[in-house]
């Protein structure tokens, strides 16, 4: 093994001169196809329902509150990416999001004001932090049962359904618990919910900055190895597109104004006086939306460069050849459900915040919509296939179809119908582009 | 190292499943630079024999030595840690992910941020295929995408680039066209030259009786008896595989057809 035969310098270096397909060009420049027609997808699903509604969807503020009513499932969804991807299934999310909601509620209108009083500046934190862990907990609870009883993950969350939405009604015998502390409410959008117009323009040209530096120095790091390296042009285009889109948002969201008389509210309790012509104030970036982006960056990360990640892909294909490399597939297994009720546990909070109050029946259906989300976004359900991107971008596919339908009058049981439809169209769809370029 | 003490050594090795004993009794032993032929039908036991010595299975009793020192291999984990490398006839990869994953997998080379380190391993990946199949240049797909042949060799270079002091091949040309079968070959030669220890299973006596110094034959679990090559004919080795009758130049086991 000390010896390393010469290599023949073509096999380290792409030959050029081939002719090569569609498919080997968009591979060689790293764009993914099924992002791009997820981006399509998208894109005609605006621009129909802006047609429709007459102009009505294209607006900042509806698409504002589009991305502040995704977040809950969007955060949800990159669990259920890890969880589907190494063959399993989570029916429970939306009941143990009831649950865990229930909890928090519970904990920060009429535990912790017994220590130390209503809007106490910790209650936020720590009911966000109890129910990051409570879901975590349960989700270790059902992965054990999963990974170590080796009791199939349908059946185990199948029952975790039943057993947590019951006891989200126990917590309080049914009764609903509002209002929420004022620190904590932002966590799900509303006017207080939002950053304001600087803000979100300093966190708008970090992430930028932040995206090109983390180009460069990946392309760096290959030219170092004399690894093919995309086109420059293909690099720069990427970078602008991404820069683009997040600059974009932050454009957009400080487009939505704020109500003249809440404007003038804040202006004046900043002792600044009220101009006679009015002023425009932003919203900005939501605090959900963010912290939605927050848990899609890390959960990236998890997933692409983390031994962790590479573990959970590895078992979806093939969990028998992860178990003699010597990966402790039960492990793994039961931390992809722990991560799955932590993320519960933030979506919780986002959706008890957004609600202002706690009630028994929240997240209901949630489990379908969330792995719908993660399935649109080209999450495959035989495993060892997926991207946390491609689930957020589902996420906002399924929440765009919802709001449009809304806004254009649909009845409310003709939009599940569609909503069915396109998941099972998407499917199919997806089936048809993996069996001719997979 | 003791020059005498075999590689490995399997003694007295037992494992049931559900009553039935799939290995009964078995001992073999490897020296280093030797390929040991296990032969037998399907359901002989020498599969199971062979993942008790990679880690798969547990044996219910028995010993397992190396280089003399006895050991306890409880999981493929540990039979790693002491230089056993195992190629299953499956090839148990991981279809979804691409070759550098996949030689990698359970041993991935971090960086100081304890982070995958993609781009050492994708060159690592790179030097040790340039030795196994130089035209192999399909380093960012897939598994799923890649033949028979170029599976293989991930394979193959997943169990000697942590260079393996014993290699176990279950089957390894099952699934190979004639000049992959003889590429095969040639590796074998070489890795024994290197001084490496070789558990062959095989279902072609042929190629057994062309690679291996000695053959062991099992029958019902148990071992019928072990035998140098030049020792036995490919005629006595099939009557030890068909009826467990021991020629005269083997050394009987327990499983040995008595008279």
């Amino acid at each position: 093994m000390t010896e390393t035969a010469p290599a023949p310098a073509r096999s380290v270096q792409e030959s050029p001169a081939q002719v090569r397909s569609l498919a080997d060009r968009m591979r060689e420049i790293e764009f993914d196809p099924r992002m791009i027609g997820m981006v399509v997808a998208l894109s005609l699903i605006w621009i129909g329902f802006n047609w429709l509604s007459g102009g009505a969807f294209l607006t900042p503020r509806n698409l504002w509150n589009l991305l502040v009513q995704t977040a809950s499932i969007a955060v949800m969804a990159c669990g259920m990416v890890l969880v589907i991807v190494t063959r399993n299934i989570d029916l429970s999310v939306g009941a143990m999001l009831g649950f865990v909601g229930m909890v928090v509620g519970l904990v920060q209108v009429r535990l912790l004001p017994e220590f130390w009083g209503f809007e106490h500046p910790l209650t936020w934190i720590v009911s966000l932090v109890a129910a990051i862990g409570l879901g975590g907990l349960v989700g270790l609870f059902q992965g054990a049962l999963i990974a170590f009883l080796a009791i199939p993950s349908f059946i185990v969350t199948l029952g975790g359904l039943l057993v947590w939405r019951g006891a989200a009604w126990w917590v309080t015998q049914g009764q609903t618990i509002a209002p929420m502390d004022g620190r904590f409410r932002p966590l799900g959008g509303g006017i207080e919910g939002a950053i304001g117009a600087p803000a979100s323009w300093a966190i708008g040209l970090v992430i930028c900055a932040i995206i090109i530096a983390g180009m460069a120095f990946a392309r760096r790091r290959r030219a170092r190895f004399g690894f093919s390296l995309r086109p420059l042009w293909a690099e720069l285009a990427m970078a602008g597109l991404a820069c683009g889109a997040v600059l974009g948002a932050v454009l957009i969201a400080n487009a939505y104004l704020l109500p003249a008389g809440v404007a003038r509210r804040l202006t004046e309790a900043q002792g600044l006086a009220w101009p006679p012509g009015g002023l425009a104030i932003g919203h900005g970036l939501a605090v959900p939306v963010l912290l939605a982006l927050a848990v899609g960056v890390a959960m990236t990360f998890l997933t692409t460069r983390l031994r962790f990640g590479r573990y959970v892909f590895a078992i979806g294909g093939n969990p028998e050849a992860a178990q003699l490399s010597g990966v402790n597939t039960r492990k793994v297994l039961m931390l992809v459900y722990g991560l799955m009720g932590a993320l519960v546990g933030v979506s919780a909070c986002i959706s008890t915040a957004r609600l202002n109050a706690a009630t028994n029946s929240a997240g209901q259906l949630d489990e379908l919509y969330v792995i719908a989300a993660a399935v649109i976004g080209g999450t495959s359900l035989a495993g060892g296939v997926g991207t946390i991107a491609g689930a957020m971008l589902g996420a906002l596919v399924m929440q765009s179809l919802q709001s449009g339908m809304v806004l254009i009058g649909v009845d409310t049981p003709l939009q599940n119908i569609v909503v069915g439809v396109v998941l099972v169209v998407a499917v199919w769809l997806d089936g048809l582009y993996r069996k001719r370029l997979g | 190292m003791d020059v005498t003490a075999p590689l490995v050594e399997m003694r007295d090795i037992s494992i049931a499943f559900g009553g039935i004993k799939a290995v009964d009794g078995a001992s073999v032993d490897l020296h280093a630079g030797e390929v040991v032929g296990l032969l037998g039908h399907n359901g002989a036991g020498k599969s199971t024999l062979i993942k008790i010595l990679s880690g798969a299975y547990r044996a219910d009793s028995g010993e397992i030595r190396v280089s003399g020192e006895p050991v306890a291999i409880t999981s493929p984990r540990d039979a790693k840690r002491h230089g056993i490398e195992t190629i299953y006839q499956t090839l148990a990869l991981a279809d979804n992910v691409d070759a550098a994953a996949n030689i990698f997998l359970g041993r991935e080379l971090l960086t100081p941020w304890r982070t995958l380190d993609d781009a050492t391993m994708e060159s690592e990946t790179r030097k040790v295929m340039g030795r196994l199949n130089p035209h192999f240049r399909r380093f960012k797909e897939p598994v799923k995408a890649l033949s028979g042949g170029q599976r293989q060799s991930v394979a193959i270079a997943r169990a000697i680039y942590f260079n393996a002091r014993v290699l176990i091949m279950d089957e390894p040309t099952a699934a190979l066209g004639p000049a992959e079968t003889k590429q095969v070959a040639e590796l074998i030669l070489e890795l024994k030259r290197q001084g490496i220890g070789i558990f062959l299973i095989s279902h072609d006596l042929h190629d057994v009786f062309e690679l291996a110094d000695r053959v062991s034959v099992m029958k019902n679990g148990r071992v019928v008896g072990s035998a140098p090559v030049r020792d036995v004919t490919q005629d006595e080795v099939l009557g030890m595989i068909i009826s467990g009758k021991c020629p005269a130049g083997a050394t009987p086991g327990p499983g040995a057809l008595a008279g």
